[in-house]
């Protein structure tokens, strides 16, 4: 179990680095290459000293020996010279292509999710928190990110630095070889261990920032409630207390730092100097030459930063594993199912629900309901929050599939119809619609590309919207949720509104969809959108009588179930549900109250 | 955010100083900070020289003589280095950390002093990354990048000074090299920063792209707008790779370029100083120091470009806080006011007056924006105690404008609103906000129990009373049906609860707080009719013995009100009772018979 986990998470990881590839080998080698190249200029370094500084001719290749001191410096010096130039080119190939890597990896990443997430149905969507979704793709994608681009390529290159040079190390000299790296496996040893044990304390500073955040959040949104009760001091008090204890865990880890680099450092000197005392002597006994030696202190001291920072590499390593199960969690849900030979239906034909029941987790919602909307014609739905009236919509557009039951429009069953055409045909309005980011005509227009504006003003005519636009000082190009133009939630639902309108789609379907517009502007609308909705098939859900009373037939939800039917009228005059409600909206129900 | 605003890469001293009042309580730290890397860099620059040491004196005169007292030589750098790195890590850490926490408290103290107008326009997302993010990248900057802006500069110059005396000539190879370096640094750095800008732009368009594609999820499905998204979305991550990849690209000509300054410098150096040893001016230790030099120094000046460009980039982020901590609210209590009521933190409660809850509208003028349309001008009303005041008219028609002014969420431009016949200017705001029980049209709750939400309408309030509250408003319903009764958690801002449970909630605080002013703004528009019912049942006695205020679109609740005021336009068109108000047959009537009798006519 556990390793399926893991090859699915390896599974993501390659999948995604497939358009990285080229670009990571690439800068991989580079970074071999730039290594090597660096423990080359040292050598060099090394053989000058030696064999030009202090005469130690006996190395010589043979087409070097014989010449004089003053040329081989100058060859020598030319030599370092050309390995930095080299070492120029190599670092620029290397420190491109690695974010070249790193961009397109985490570039496929991002598509695929947003993709999946698009794909996903409905009842995905309402069953998990949005809120945490986004922080999943974006912050859960960003260590991934940095897994790859920054600790498994630092890890990789340390481990070939700490290979390279152990062999160039040992190749020159075994015993003080062992002394240099000695320290290697002890500092790595520590630093693990430290991080290993620092964790805990890192999850424990997130969730207090967490508490704090929170605090200051509800504060902010919450302002009004906080100045109109008069509670800035308990504000404040509950402020103090989360503030000071995230600021106590962060100086609780601080000191656990600044001990642990103390103490790295104090390893780290303790190692160049024990590699200075028995390089001397080796020196003096004239065991290594002075250009051995000198390299020996550079290659300790390139090694001590490396090292060091590998530990903490190491467990940071390990947290990757949390963030890529919370992506899988996305990327394993199931996406919509399309129907594998989709039928085209006249969607302007007669809607039929027949016998549909559904439950919500497990919580029946609609039981056995029936009804039949003639094309063209006006159905209102009446209910109660909670009636299942909302229910309706959402099956006709199939964003759910009935338990029992089926739906058909112009003889088709929903089911047997391709999800996109389907919806584009039953135009939805939810009662919290949701605005993009994008001026107010781009909003108007999103499912319709390539409406002209005066399309645009026309169904912003119809959804009553145009004087609340010209009160914005960009008007129609007024940008959505920006700072300081944050609409109503009634501008809002009338936005959406005009959204629909302009589809022009076949049948439209408004769920309470007027609820926060005031009385008269819900009348003002209602009277027009007969006549904008065309030929439509239109459906009215609502919780105001108002709404629904022009409708050509009215259904009562009530626990869902149809309780009654018919016109307004009927409904008026059979004293029911219906009447009652319309008693205690209009106020006239002073008896009513006394009942109820 | 620093994304959006285009501000000059340039630094500038003035919004620092503004912040100087909050960071001076941390000095100690700040110069321990900086006392202890000073010394970090005479180490520093001291250790290779000691290195160098052993090559002249002990491996080319071929003896061991003296090095046990080298070793010990040796050691004490290491246990001054030692005490002064964990000085410095110590005094850093507590540095970002306490600033840090300094920062956030000034932030938060200012946001609970400042007036609505400053929340009208400003978003709560923006103040919260002020007061979280922004402060923190803030304290990291003083604790962290500042004393190493500070090290480096004594480390480069040390350095210099050691190699001039070693061997002048010598030094000069690297001295020459350093204008070079320095221009390179900042041509490079303009550049990156920059493109490093655009970078985070893309990225918060991506932030936005994901929260567009998952809370308008339920919306782009319900209109198939699933794969049109999904291609902008594409577009976005495209512009964002294409971003990182060209700052990439910068970065890998300028990290390179000056790595390879350095050992260009180091193989100058070997050439010039090899032909010194042969010709026996200069040791090999002392040339060996040179390459360390060499080697090191470049890398030094890439480091501390990066520092003093970080803080350039984090300037806009010093500017927004500044800003935000030296705010002044419009509204604030005069000295005189502050010293006999106190303010909002500490109240000297033992000078408050009873309030009776008498509100007296005194030709009162009002505007929001400077030079914008009035939306009272020369206004009177008396509201004696315990009457209602009723406030209909259009969604956006400015409604909440008489509110705003009774609670002194703004005050007047002309005239005065007077409460128990005294100016409200003459007392404090805690003092008129501790008699106000108010309820909002969106309920907002606070983390924590469904018990802790309606004492927040009163803290000293017991069990029995809190639970009594609820019941007087049918909220204890909510209690029963949970498991954990009145200890529920809510959730964040009342998340786990519906709309319509958070608005009865919200109004048992209202009732607990024992108002003496009651204000219903559009409180029963997120409810159904039969809550609506029964708040109105549950209210009714509250009512008609505390001065409430009702904003309402819909008619029904409003009949019994003692006044009426129907505004349209931010304008007060029609003041009286609703039979007077039906007689005259004017913009309330019409109101009333659209919403009441369009049923009859349906």
């Amino acid at each position: 179990m556990k390793k399926d986990n893991f090859k699915k998470k390896a599974g993501l990881l390659a999948h995604h680095l497939r358009p990285a590839a080229s670009a990571f080998a690439l800068g991989i080698s580079a970074a071999i290459l730039a290594t090597l190249l660096r423990t080359l200029f040292t050598q060099i370094i090394r053989f000058t000293v030696d064999t030009v500084l202090l005469g130690e001719t006996g190395a010589l290749p043979a087409f070097l020996s014989g010449r004089n001191a003053g040329m081989l410096l100058t060859l020598a010096c030319t030599a370092a010279a050309v390995v930095a130039l080299l070492e120029f080119a190599v670092g620029f190939v290397q420190d491109s292509s690695l974010p070249k890597g790193s961009e397109r990896f985490v570039k496929s990443l991002r598509d695929a999710l947003y993709t999946h997430i698009q794909r996903l149905p409905y009842s995905w969507h309402v069953q998990n928190p949005t809120g945490d979704i986004v922080q999943r793709c974006t912050s859960d994608v960003e260590k991934v990110r940095s897994f790859i681009a920054d600790q498994v390529l630092e890890l990789m290159s340390t481990i070939f630095l700490i290979a390279v040079y152990m062999g160039v190390m040992f190749s020159m000299n075994v015993r003080i070889s062992l002394v240099a790296m000695a320290f290697v496996p002890v500092i790595i040893a520590y630093s693990v261990i430290f991080f290993g044990k620092i964790a805990k304390h890192f999850t424990e500073a997130d969730e207090a920032e967490g508490e704090l955040s929170t605090v200051v959040q509800e504060n902010l949104t919450g302002v009004r409630v906080v100045r109109a009760f008069g509670r800035e001091r308990d504000e404040l008090k509950k402020f103090r207390e989360k503030n000071k204890k995230y600021t106590d865990i962060w100086l609780r880890v601080g000191a656990m730092m600044s001990n642990f680099w103390t103490l790295g450092d104090l390893l780290s000197m303790s190692q160049v100097l024990c590699v200075i005392v028995l390089g001397v002597h080796m020196c003096v006994s004239g065991e290594i030459t002075l250009g051995t030696y000198l390299a020996f202190v550079s290659y300790t001291r390139q090694l001590t930063w490396p090292v060091r920072s590998l530990g903490r590499v190491i467990t940071e390593m390990s947290k990757v594993g949390v963030s890529l199960d919370r992506l899988l969690y996305i990327l394993e849900s199931g996406e919509e199912v399309r129907p594998a030979a989709p039928q085209s239906a006249d969607l302007r034909g007669e809607i039929r629900f027949e016998h549909v029941s559904f439950a919500y987790e497990e919580k029946p919602v609609l039981r056995d309901v029936s009804f039949t909307v003639p094309g063209g014609s006006t159905l209102g739905i009446l209910g109660e929050t909670g009636s299942g009236k909302s229910t309706v919509a959402l099956l006709l557009a199939r964003l759910y599939d009935p338990d029992a039951g089926r739906i058909t429009i112009g003889g088709v069953d929903v089911r047997d119809m391709d999800q996109q055409t389907l919806r584009r045909g039953v135009g939805v309005v939810l009662q919290e619609p949701f605005l993009f980011s994008r001026t107010l005509s781009e909003n108007i227009a999103i499912a319709r590309e390539g409406a002209t504006q005066e399309q645009i003003e026309q169904a912003a005519q119809d959804a009553c919207l145009t004087h609340a636009i010209s009160e914005f000082k960009d008007g129609f190009d007024t940008v959505v949720g920006e700072r300081g133009v944050t609409l109503s939630g009634g501008q809002k639902q009338r936005t959406a509104i005009a959204r629909t309108l302009l589809t022009g789609a076949p049948v439209m379907v408004f769920d309470d969809a007027l609820s926060a517009v005031d009385a008269k502007t819900d009348e003002a609308i209602r009277t027009h959108l007969r006549e904008a909705a065309g030929d439509a098939t239109l459906i009215l859900i609502a919780h105001r009588v108002s709404t629904l009373m022009q409708a050509d037939h009215i259904i009562v939800l009530e626990d869902g179930r149809i309780v009654e039917q018919g016109t307004h009228a009927e409904l008026l005059r059979r004293g029911g549900t219906y009447a009652r409600v319309a008693a205690m909206q209009s106020g006239t129900g002073e008896e009513v109250s006394a009942r109820g | 955010m620093a994304e959006h605003d285009n501000k000059k890469a340039s630094f500038s001293l003035r919004p620092w100083r503004k912040l100087w009042p909050v960071l001076r309580q941390r000095r100690w730290p700040l110069i321990g900070a900086i006392a202890s890397n000073l010394v970090l860099a005479v180490t520093d620059f001291y250790l290779p020289l000691l290195q160098a040491e052993v090559v002249d004196a002990f491996i080319l005169a071929g003896t061991l003589a003296g090095l046990g007292n080298y070793v010990m030589r040796y050691l004490l750098i290491i246990a001054t280095e030692l005490i002064a790195l964990r000085l410095y890590f110590a005094s850093c850490m507590r540095l970002e950390m306490l600033s840090g926490h300094d920062l956030r408290e000034t932030c938060f103290v200012n946001l609970q002093k400042l007036s609505l107008d400053y929340y009208n326009v400003t978003s709560a997302g923006h103040s919260l990354s002020r007061t979280m993010s922004d402060t923190d990248r803030i304290a990291s900057m003083i604790a962290w990048v500042f004393p190493d802006i500070i090290w480096g500069f004594a480390y480069i110059l040390g350095v210099f000074a050691v190699m001039a005396r070693m061997s002048f000539s010598l030094a000069m190879t690297l001295i020459l090299l350093a204008p070079v370096v320095t221009l390179l640094t900042v041509y490079f750095q303009r550049r990156l920063i920059a493109l490093n800008r655009e970078v985070r732009a893309q990225h918060s368009r991506i932030t936005a792209g994901y929260n567009e594609g998952i809370m308008g999820a339920k919306t782009s499905k319900t209109m198939a707008l699933e794969d049109r998204l999904t291609r902008e979305f594409e577009e976005t991550t495209g512009k964002a790779a294409r971003a990182g990849i060209l700052h990439g690209r910068m970065r890998a000509i300028y990290v390179p370029l000056i790595v390879c300054c350095g050992a260009m410098a180091a193989s100058a150096t070997l050439y010039r100083g090899g032909r010194m040893v042969l010709s026996g001016t200069l040791s090999i230790g002392v040339l060996s120091a040179f390459t360390t030099y060499a080697l090191s120094l470049f890398q030094t000046f890439r480091q501390q470009a990066n520092r003093i460009s970080q803080m350039i980039s984090q300037q806009a982020c010093v500017e927004r806080v500044a800003d935000l901590i030296t705010e002044v609210p419009t509204v604030r209590d005069s000295k005189e006011v502050e010293a006999r009521y106190g303010d909002c933190f500490h109240p000297k409660m033992e000078n408050w007056e009873e309030m009776c809850g008498e509100v007296d509208f005194d030709d009162v003028s009002f505007h929001y924006v400077e030079g914008g349309e009035e939306v009272l001008s020369h206004f009177n009303l008396h509201v004696p105690a315990g009457a209602t005041v009723a406030i209909v008219g259009e969604t956006g028609a400015g409604k909440s404008t008489l509110v705003n002014l009774v609670c002194r969420f703004f005050e007047p431009t002309g005239g005065r609103v007077l409460i128990d016949g005294r100016d409200v200017r003459e007392r404090s705001q805690l003092w008129l906000h501790s008699h106000i029980g108010y309820v909002l049209q969106e309920p907002h709750l606070f983390s924590g129990t469904i018990r802790e939400n309606i004492r927040y309408g009163r803290p000293d309030a017991t069990d029995e009373e809190v639970e009594a509250a609820a019941r007087a408003v049918s909220a204890d319903r909510i209690a029963a049906k949970l498991p954990k009764g009145y200890e529920t958690d809510v959730g964040e801002c009342g998340d786990k609860l519906s709309t319509g449970e958070k608005q009865l909630i919200s109004f048992a605080r209202a009732v607990i707080a024992r108002p003496k002013i009651f204000v219903l703004d559009e409180a029963t528009s997120s409810v159904d009719t039969r809550t609506e019912q029964m708040i109105q049942q549950a209210t009714h006695t509250l009512m008609s013995t505390t001065t409430s205020f009702v904003i309402a679109h819909r008619l029904s609740t409003i009949r019994q009100a003692d006044v009426i005021l129907v505004i349209d336009h931010g304008k007060i068109v029609e003041q009286g009772t609703h039979e007077s108000l039906l007689a005259q047959r004017g913009a309330y009537y019409e109101l009333y018979t659209t919403q009441l009798s369009a049923q009859e006519r349906g």
